[in-house]
Formats: structure tokens, C-alpha cells, sequence
């Protein structure tokens, strides 16, 4: 194995597209390396990305903040304008592991690790961030949501790297939250999860949603029809059990020890019911 | 494999080692360094044993390449005493019997060290929280919070 730390974009993006081995790219390392050892990937090549400048950059960008690929959760936590604007991002990132995985985890690698239980996809797909992909063929912004294949499958093609996201602005009146289910209280994989991204209109209504399930289907799932029945609402209860009706008819989970169909769509719902709620006070005492 | 040269500091110091590109800073700390504080429990980021701080981030060793660490600021269990004087956490490790066997105690002690440089007066809920990736099999943690609630106590008057 070779282990080169890239010192621009276009140097990573040439060392991995001119590769004819299996390559990796290297951010935080936190499933890569857990990876290596168990044999499960032996790549010939490792670009580590950390060091080409502005992948460890938060910064301000048209009213929103652009997170650089290898911005790792305890930095992430740390931003004061990012937890404002984006608490539910920063609270599904920082459910990853311990302290010490948030030190190093980052999300573009817990997105193109392309597990459907990552904690920090669904509320990105909530947000409607997009990801900057640099390859052969140059830039471009991608939604979140067409990163995901399957599990650990990404669209990217070869050479192809994202060397961040863009979480965008948004009006005042508007948050967002994140849950998830596992069976103990720290450093586990969800079971079900939902991220709901709410701009609340100046009558307290809802003006718009995006709720995202995690680890119910091979890939996040965006419910529009969810998003839909809570739309124009106040969030009564009769809505949020309209609301976790149309999360559970989307539902295509796989049956494991760790959680059944029923249960894994049955909690998606209440998951998504429950993170409704709170990114709606959330934005409400905002406003 | 080709090996790589690698230039960095731990404790303090300034240390040049070399390594293959898959070795772990875990392995380059133990084998090659000669610092064999941090332990390897799981070998992937589960147990915490191999706790150090790179460039002020509490990471497990096991998930960093020893190829990482060029230019960095390894901070590792070894410097955590000044000469024979004892850290406070550590003098309250042993003064409250917050370990058994030892083994998870050093990754506990730069964990816990690490916590109260950026939260002096953590609550027991966050302590119990920030630990949670430092598992111990003897103590049943109770004791440990315990020290690090003295020690914690301890420098904060100091």
C-alpha cells in the first residue's frame, strides 16, 4: 500500500484517476481504517486529503457556511454559526461514535462510506445540501441526496472526490432536528432515524419541510409526502400521525437481529413525528 | 513496502520515526517509540485504550496512520506527568482506587485530561458522556467518574 497525503485537489484527483488498483481516499479515517485492518478493503493506494488547503475550512458562503470534506465532527460542534443555523446537522454528525471517532469523523466521509444508517446523512438531505465533487472532468454540486447508491456504493466516479458541503442559508423562522433509535444510550448504529428541516411561516404555520429516513431502505430516503401532509399545518397531532403514516409507507427496511420490518418502519415514523416537533419549537423560539 | 519518514512531536519533543504507510501511530507509538502507555484493546476505535491527542483532538491511535502524524502534536499518557510529580488526575486515580487491572487507564486519564481542558466543571452527565468511548471491564466507572470529579475539583482551585 502507498499513502500519499495530496497537497491541492488536483493532485488527488490525478493520483486516484490515474490509478489502475483500488485506491481510497483518506479523510478522517474513523471507517477506513477499521476497514484495512479487517481485510475487508485492501487498497493499493490511499490519498489523504487532510492537507490540501480549505478541506478543513468552515466558511461563510451566500448566507449559508461551506464545510470543507475533512472538517471533523469536534470542529463542526464547535462552530457557533453552524449549531444556529443547523442544529439538527450538527446533532445527527455528533451521534457518531465516542469523543475520540469526533475527533477525527467527518461527514463527507460518513456520507461516501454510503451506509443507510449514517447519522449525519439524513439531516443533510433534510437541509438540501449539496456536495462539491471535484474530478477528471472538473467541478460540480451535487445534491446529497444522489451520493448514496447503496450500501457502500457511491455515484461518484473514478476519481471523483467531494472536497465539500454546502449547507445553505435560510430565513430566521426555520430549524431543523434529528433522532434516531438504537438500544443503548451512546456509540451505536441506528436502527431507524429521521431529519426534519422546517422554514415556519410569519402565522407560525409551516411554510416548508424536507424530512429524510435513515436506515430504512438501502439509501436515505427523502419523504416528500410526509413533508407534504405537514406542510400548512401547526403540527397538530392528527397531522403528525398523517405525517408518520406517510413515512411508513416508504419504508423498505431489511428484517436483522437488530430491529424487524415492523418495528424499523413503525419507529421511522415516530422518529420523524418526534424530530417534526422540535425543529418546529426550535424555530419557533427563533423567531 | 516502501517505507515512509515521518517528522513530529510528541510530548513535547521532537521524534522522527519510520514506518510502512499501513502502520497505525498505535503501532509506531508502541513499537517503534518505545511508548507503551496506550494499550490496543479493539483495534477499531470501539475502546478508547489507545487514547492520545493529535494536535489537541482526542483520537483513538488505532485509527490514525502513523503517516498522519508528520507535523503534528502527539500528546500521549507518558507526558502527562511533570518529572515524578503526578498529574491530579493521576494522584486521584490512585487515591480513589478508579482501577483495577489498568489497562483502559491510561486512554481514561488523556481522555478525562483532555475534557477538562475545554470544560473545567463538567456535570456527571457530561463526564459520563465525554468517557463513553473508554471502556473499562473492572471498575464498573463509578470510582472513575468519582476521580475525575476530585481531581477536576482539585484543579480548578488550584
Amino acid at each position: 500500500m502507498q499513502y500519499v497525503a495530496a497537497k491541492t485537489a488536483d493532485e488527488a484527483v490525478a493520483l486516484l484517476a490515474g490509478h489502475s488498483g483500488m485506491a481510497r481516499v483518506l479523510a478522517g479515517g474513523t471507517d477506513l481504517l477499521v476497514q484495512l485492518k479487517s481485510g475487508m478493503v485492501e487498497p493499493d493506494l490511499v490519498v489523504d486529503i487532510k492537507r490540501i488547503p480549505g478541506m478543513r475550512d468552515i466558511t461563510p458562503e451566500a448566507g449559508g457556511f461551506r464545510v470543507g470534506a475533512a472538517v471533523s465532527g469536534a470542529e463542526l460542534g464547535e462552530h457557533a454559526g453552524v449549531c444556529a443555523m443547523w442544529p439538527g446537522v450538527v446533532e445527527g454528525f455528533n451521534l457518531i461514535g465516542s469523543t475520540q471517532v469526533q475527533g477525527r469523523a467527518t461527514m463527507a466521509g460518513n456520507l461516501c462510506n454510503a451506509s443507510p444508517a449514517g447519522d449525519a446523512v439524513p439531516s443533510l438531505v433534510a437541509a438540501g445540501a449539496t456536495v462539491r465533487v471535484q474530478g477528471p472532468n472538473g467541478t460540480r454540486d451535487v445534491p446529497i441526496l444522489e451520493i448514496p447508491a447503496g450500501p457502500g456504493r457511491t455515484t461518484l466516479a473514478k476519481g471523483e472526490i467531494v472536497t465539500s458541503i454546502f449547507l445553505p442559508g435560510r430565513p430566521d423562522r426555520a430549524s431543523d432536528a434529528y433522532l434516531r433509535f438504537i438500544p443503548r444510550t451512546e456509540m451505536d448504529i441506528a436502527v431507524a432515524s429521521a431529519g426534519v428541516s422546517l422554514v415556519l411561516g410569519s402565522d407560525g404555520t409551516v411554510e416548508s419541510a424536507r424530512v429524510a429516513l435513515g436506515a430504512v431502505a438501502p439509501t436515505i430516503l427523502l419523504a416528500e409526502e410526509a413533508a407534504k401532509v405537514i406542510t400548512g399545518t401547526r403540527l397538530d397531532d392528527e397531522t403528525l400521525a398523517r405525517m408518520a403514516t406517510a413515512c411508513e409507507a416508504i419504508c423498505k427496511p431489511i428484517d436483522d437481529k437488530r430491529g424487524t420490518v415492523e418495528f424499523r418502519t413503525r419507529t421511522a415514523g415516530v422518529l420523524a413525528k418526534r424530530a417534526a416537533r422540535i425543529a418546529y419549537d426550535r424555530a419557533g423560539a427563533k423567531a | 513496502m516502501k517505507t515512509i519518514q515521518v517528522s513530529t512531536t510528541i510530548n513535547g519533543d521532537p521524534v522522527e520515526f519510520i514506518c510502512t504507510p499501513d502502520e497505525t501511530l498505535l503501532d509506531v507509538l508502541r513499537n517503534r517509540l518505545s511508548l507503551t502507555g496506550a494499550k490496543e484493546g479493539c483495534g477499531t476505535g470501539d475502546c478508547g485504550a489507545c487514547s492520545v491527542t493529535v494536535n489537541g483532538r482526542l483520537v483513538c491511535s488505532c485509527l490514525v496512520l502513523g503517516a498522519e502524524a508528520q507535523d503534528a502534536e502527539i500528546s500521549t499518557i507518558e507526558g502527562m506527568a511533570d518529572g515524578d510529580t503526578l498529574h491530579p488526575l493521576q494522584r486521584a486515580f490512585i487515591e480513589h482506587a478508579a482501577l483495577q487491572c489498568g489497562i483502559c487507564t491510561p486512554g481514561i486519564l488523556v481522555a478525562a485530561k483532555a475534557l477538562l481542558e475545554k470544560n473545567p466543571d463538567p456535570t456527571e452527565e457530561e463526564l459520563r458522556y465525554w468517557l463513553a468511548g473508554n471502556l473499562c471491564r473492572c471498575t464498573g466507572y463509578d470510582k472513575i467518574i468519582r476521580a475525575v470529579q476530585v481531581a477536576a475539583a482539585e484543579m480548578r482551585g488550584a
